[in-house]
């Protein structure tokens, strides 16, 4: 029996009066992909800000296996196991591709400002390792060549997927991929659905995706959670949300 | 003198400071509120209307007419000065620059100012004559009773110019969404330099009212003068007209009360370096306790 | 890319650089060339040198402007000072066995460094939460409230607490301008400094820079680096303070660490550019010998800079070095590279 990795119960954020999100409860096993979707101004991304600290539930609470994760700053929780793209790439333009890598190394490098300073032993071995690390992760997205580019001279798809690689670089148990397919051709998105297929099979990491093209949801996904003004309105398989009479109310706009 | 009049002839003396702070603070609220950018020179063009009244309130004088007039050509020469400064050092940095360069061309625009003031008219202050005459009312001097009427004026005169006129809408436009104006067929550059024009000049009145007070002019009154303003339109949270004025008397009074109490307790010394520093720090403590000001309202980032 | 190996290489290449430059001005010195006027000069060159480059670490590499940057410099003046004197005094009284100058020196320095050290984590602490435009003004505040308070201090010739006389201006104090000394001491500063940055320390706080939301996300504590950054930025600044204390005049006036000193590094940092420690290092050189050379024109020094100031932020604002950086080492290589062909290599920025 596949072991829980993310737990939410009756999650939720209140901005002033007004519920952006409640009732939020989900329950995502070791290596499962399930999509998250719902109209424009759901909640979706306000849902990943809570997974992640960027906002503090008001109510509500949610685990990453057995530990609380309520109240933890972002950085803490990246720590922990929990990982994010985000739906406008937010990726070190200026730095390269490389380096946009390395930077999600140094959450779990040890050396300290003497070893830095004095270029220990240490030093020397954790920079190298890292390197070569990158450097694999790289290849898994076929990057590895552009390693010394510029981030921000990459073509979109490829920005996309170096965003992914710098979240998996952190070691990251559960992945949040926020809208990885938006401004992608058909071509493009295939690319991206070999590529997730790819690390699930390589990483065995739990992934929840927000999307809204609906092809790329329906051919991966294993489960499909939909909510619509901040509340789940329906759960299940993708076959059945994409006949159930709520779901389709709720994109139509009734 | 008992402690209670004491006490109230300090906050009377705050209060002559501080509406002085106010009218500076509400020029700098104004550009504030529209480019986000803390106009570091906004201070010298205080410096630049208070040499202009020194050269025009002789004139005046010698032509009979009312010193107090010549306020109106030193609002005509800050206002161009602003416009100038905006249009051509502010404008291209923010087209091209980021937000460090904006600043610091800010910082460079009021060396440049304080500098060049220096250049022309050397180190040593200038002195002003009595431009008014007034009676002191219920023991405050008339000067002060007359700061604080025009700050108050100067007020309400913005808050219906921003709120009924064109301009004023449009600057309000541009305070909140600068794109968005640029796609309602807003002219953003420029409501921009109108609003400079307009901060600027009212330096200048502020100018006329320290001036009238303190009668001195030096190259470097208004670098400390516009810091201050600035923690002031801090306090009463930036970019928002009232709160300028507010703070700006809270300020002018905490300031004339720590001059008046704490300078026992030190020996004498309280300089008016410590006084600045007593400002900075209520500046920290707002800036760490309530950003957004005693009027203002907190907004965060957008992921 | 660099490696080990090439990066070891470089650091030979530079250190061999720099004897060459220490043999230089042993040379000039055993000519007779090295008189107090240019001793001086050289002095001013080194503290303005490791406050230029301690600034850029905040200016430059964290993104953040600075006006305070005196303030810390003053710290370390006079803890640096107060220091040295203690220890001359313990001497003299006998309670400390005597030690030579350089030792008495460098522990001044130190404890100097170490004092604003700490005032930078305590600024450094509320500060570095706020946007751009506040944390300059509130860096500006501490930087006013730390002289403000020094010249009140008996020791530096105020009243302090006690309704008396004023206490005594710190004088007296001890010489330390010996040059190869402090070449030696400002060549590390900056070599610290480049270290720091050159490892998992400057690649986070560039992150950090660029985008702190997206820099959270990857699991850094992006507080934790903007703070530590901000401490060793002011730790150099308290060495170069105690460089400047110990130049010879023997006494420290509260008025030489203004807002106006602050605004000169920034200006050093900004033109040199932000992000290069090479431009930092000639920007400082060039405005502290400059104004030397064309004393006539001091009075307009300050108006000059400021039109200078202005034009780069329209025409040219990376500043005049951008990002780049000096390296002895790959200069040879190129050299030497350039009878072989090489397959095209895409620019990387020195080392990651």
């Amino acid at each position: 029996m596949p072991e829980t990795i993310l737990k939410a119960n009756q999650l939720g954020i209140s901005f002033g009066g007004l519920k952006a999100v409640r009732n939020f409860d989900i329950d995502i096993k070791e290596g499962e992909l399930v999509g998250l979707i719902g109209p424009n101004g759901a909640g979706k991304t306000t849902v990943f800000n809570l997974l992640t600290g960027v906002y503090k539930p008001t109510e509500g609470t949610f685990y990453l296996g057995k530990q609380l994760m309520n109240g933890k700053k972002t950085h803490e929780i990246v720590a922990s196991g929990i990982a994010r793209t985000f739906q406008n790439i937010r990726l070190f333009k200026k730095m390269t591709v490389m380096e946009n890598v390395l930077i999600a190394f140094t959450k779990d490098m040890h050396y300290g400002l003497p070893g830095a300073i004095l270029r220990s032993a240490a030093f020397w071995k954790e920079e190298e390792e890292i390197r070569a690390k990158a450097l694999d992760l790289l290849s898994v997205f076929n990057l590895q060549g552009k390693a010394d580019w510029g981030a921000g001279n990459l073509p979109y798809g490829q920005q996309r997927k170096l965003e992914i690689a710098r979240a998996l670089a952190t070691n990251a148990k559960m992945l949040l991929l926020d809208e990885p397919a938006a401004g992608m051709n058909p071509t493009e998105t295939a690319e991206l659905l070999e590529c997730i297929n790819t690390i699930r099979r390589k990483f065995n990491i739990s992934i929840l995706l927000i999307e809204h093209d609906m092809s790329l949801v329906m051919n991966i996904c294993e489960r499909i959670v939909v909510i619509d003004y901040g509340e789940i309105i329906a759960q299940g398989l993708p076959e059945e949300i994409s006949h159930n009479p709520k779901v389709i109310a709720a994109y139509l706009g009734e | 003198m008992d402690g209670l009049t004491l006490f109230i002839q300090q906050i009377i003396n705050g209060l002559r400071v501080g509406s002085v702070y106010a009218l500076i603070a509400l020029g700098y609220t104004m550009v504030y509120g529209i480019i986000r950018l803390i106009n570091f020179a906004h201070g010298d063009f205080i410096m630049v209307g208070a040499y202009a009244l020194f050269f025009t309130v002789p004139l005046m004088v010698a032509a009979g007419m009312p010193a107090w007039l010549a306020v109106i050509i030193a609002i005509i020469v800050c206002a161009i000065t602003g416009a100038l400064v905006e249009k051509l050092a502010y404008s291209p940095v923010r087209a091209k620059g980021t937000n460090m360069s904006a600043l610091i061309t800010a910082i460079a625009m009021s060396l440049f100012l304080e500098n060049f003031a220096q250049t022309l008219f050397g180190a040593s202050p200038k002195q002003v004559k009595t431009i008014f005459d007034l009676p002191m009312v219920f023991g405050i001097s008339g000067n002060t009773l007359l700061t604080i009427t025009i700050g108050m004026v100067v007020m309400v005169g913005l808050s219906l110019f921003v709120k009924y006129t064109r301009t004023g809408q449009a600057m309000r436009a541009v305070s909140e969404d600068k794109n968005a104006s640029l796609l309602m067929g807003i002219n953003v550059n420029r409501t921009i330099t109108i609003t400079f024009a307009i901060g600027s000049g009212l330096a200048a009145v502020a100018s006329l009212m320290y001036v009238a007070q303190y009668n001195q002019v030096t190259n470097m009154m208004g670098s400390m003068l516009g810091l201050k303003a600035f923690v002031a339109a801090v306090l009463g949270g930036i970019g928002i007209i009232p709160g300028a004025m507010l703070g700006g008397l809270v300020i002018g009074i905490i300031e004339s009360l720590s001059k008046a109490y704490i300078a026992p307790l030190t020996g004498g010394i309280i300089t008016s370096a410590f006084s600045d520093a007593i400002v900075f720090g209520i500046l920290i403590i707002v800036l760490l306790v309530k950003p957004a000001g005693i009027l203002g309202k907190n907004t965060g980032e957008k992921v | 890319m660099l490696n080990k190996k090439d990066r070891v290489r470089s650091l030979w290449v530079t250190l061999l650089g720099l004897g060459v430059l220490m043999l230089a001005i042993f040379a000039a010195d055993s000519l007779g060339m090295i008189d107090n006027y240019i001793r001086g000069i050289f002095i001013q060159c080194c503290f303005a040198i490791v406050m230029a480059t301690s600034l850029n670490l905040v200016m430059g590499y964290l993104g953040q402007i600075a006006l305070g940057q005196a303030g810390f410099m003053a710290v370390g003046a006079y803890t640096s000072a107060l220091v040295t004197k203690a220890i001359g005094l313990a001497i003299k009284a006998g309670t400390m066995a005597p030690l030579p100058l350089l030792v008495q020196f460098i522990i001044g320095m130190l404890c100097g460094a170490i004092a604003a050290a700490l005032f930078g984590l305590i600024v450094g602490i509320p500060a570095l939460r706020l946007r751009g435009d506040y944390l300059a003004i509130i860096t500006l505040g501490f930087g006013e409230i730390i002289r403000v308070v020094i010249q009140n201090l008996p020791f530096a010739g105020g009243k302090g607490l006690s309704n008396g006389q004023a206490g005594q201006a710190l004088i007296g104090i001890l010489k330390m301008n010996d040059i190869y000394i402090l070449f030696v001491i400002t060549a590390m500063c900056v070599g610290i400094m480049l270290a720091f940055v050159r490892s998992k320390f400057g690649r986070a706080i560039i992150a950090i820079r660029e985008d702190d939301i997206a820099s959270s996300s990857t699991g850094l504590n992006t507080t934790f680096y903007k703070v530590l950054t901000f401490t060793v930025s002011a730790f150099f600044a308290g060495i170069a303070g105690a460089i400047y204390a110990h130049r010879g005049l023997g006494t420290l006036q509260h008025s030489d660490f203004t807002f106006l000193k602050s605004t000169e590094y920034v200006i050093m940092v900004v033109v040199g550019g932000m992000g290069s420690m090479t431009g930092s290092v000639l920007t400082a050189i060039l405005l502290s010998v400059i104004p030397e050379v064309l004393r006539a024109f001091s009075q307009y020094r300050m108006l000059i800079y400021s039109v200078i100031l202005v034009l780069m932020m329209i025409f040219r604002p990376i500043g005049l070095f951008g990002n780049y950086e000096f390296s002895l080492y790959q200069l040879l290589m190129k050299r030497i590279r350039k009878k072989k062909p090489e397959p095209e290599q895409t620019a990387s920025k020195g080392d990651s």
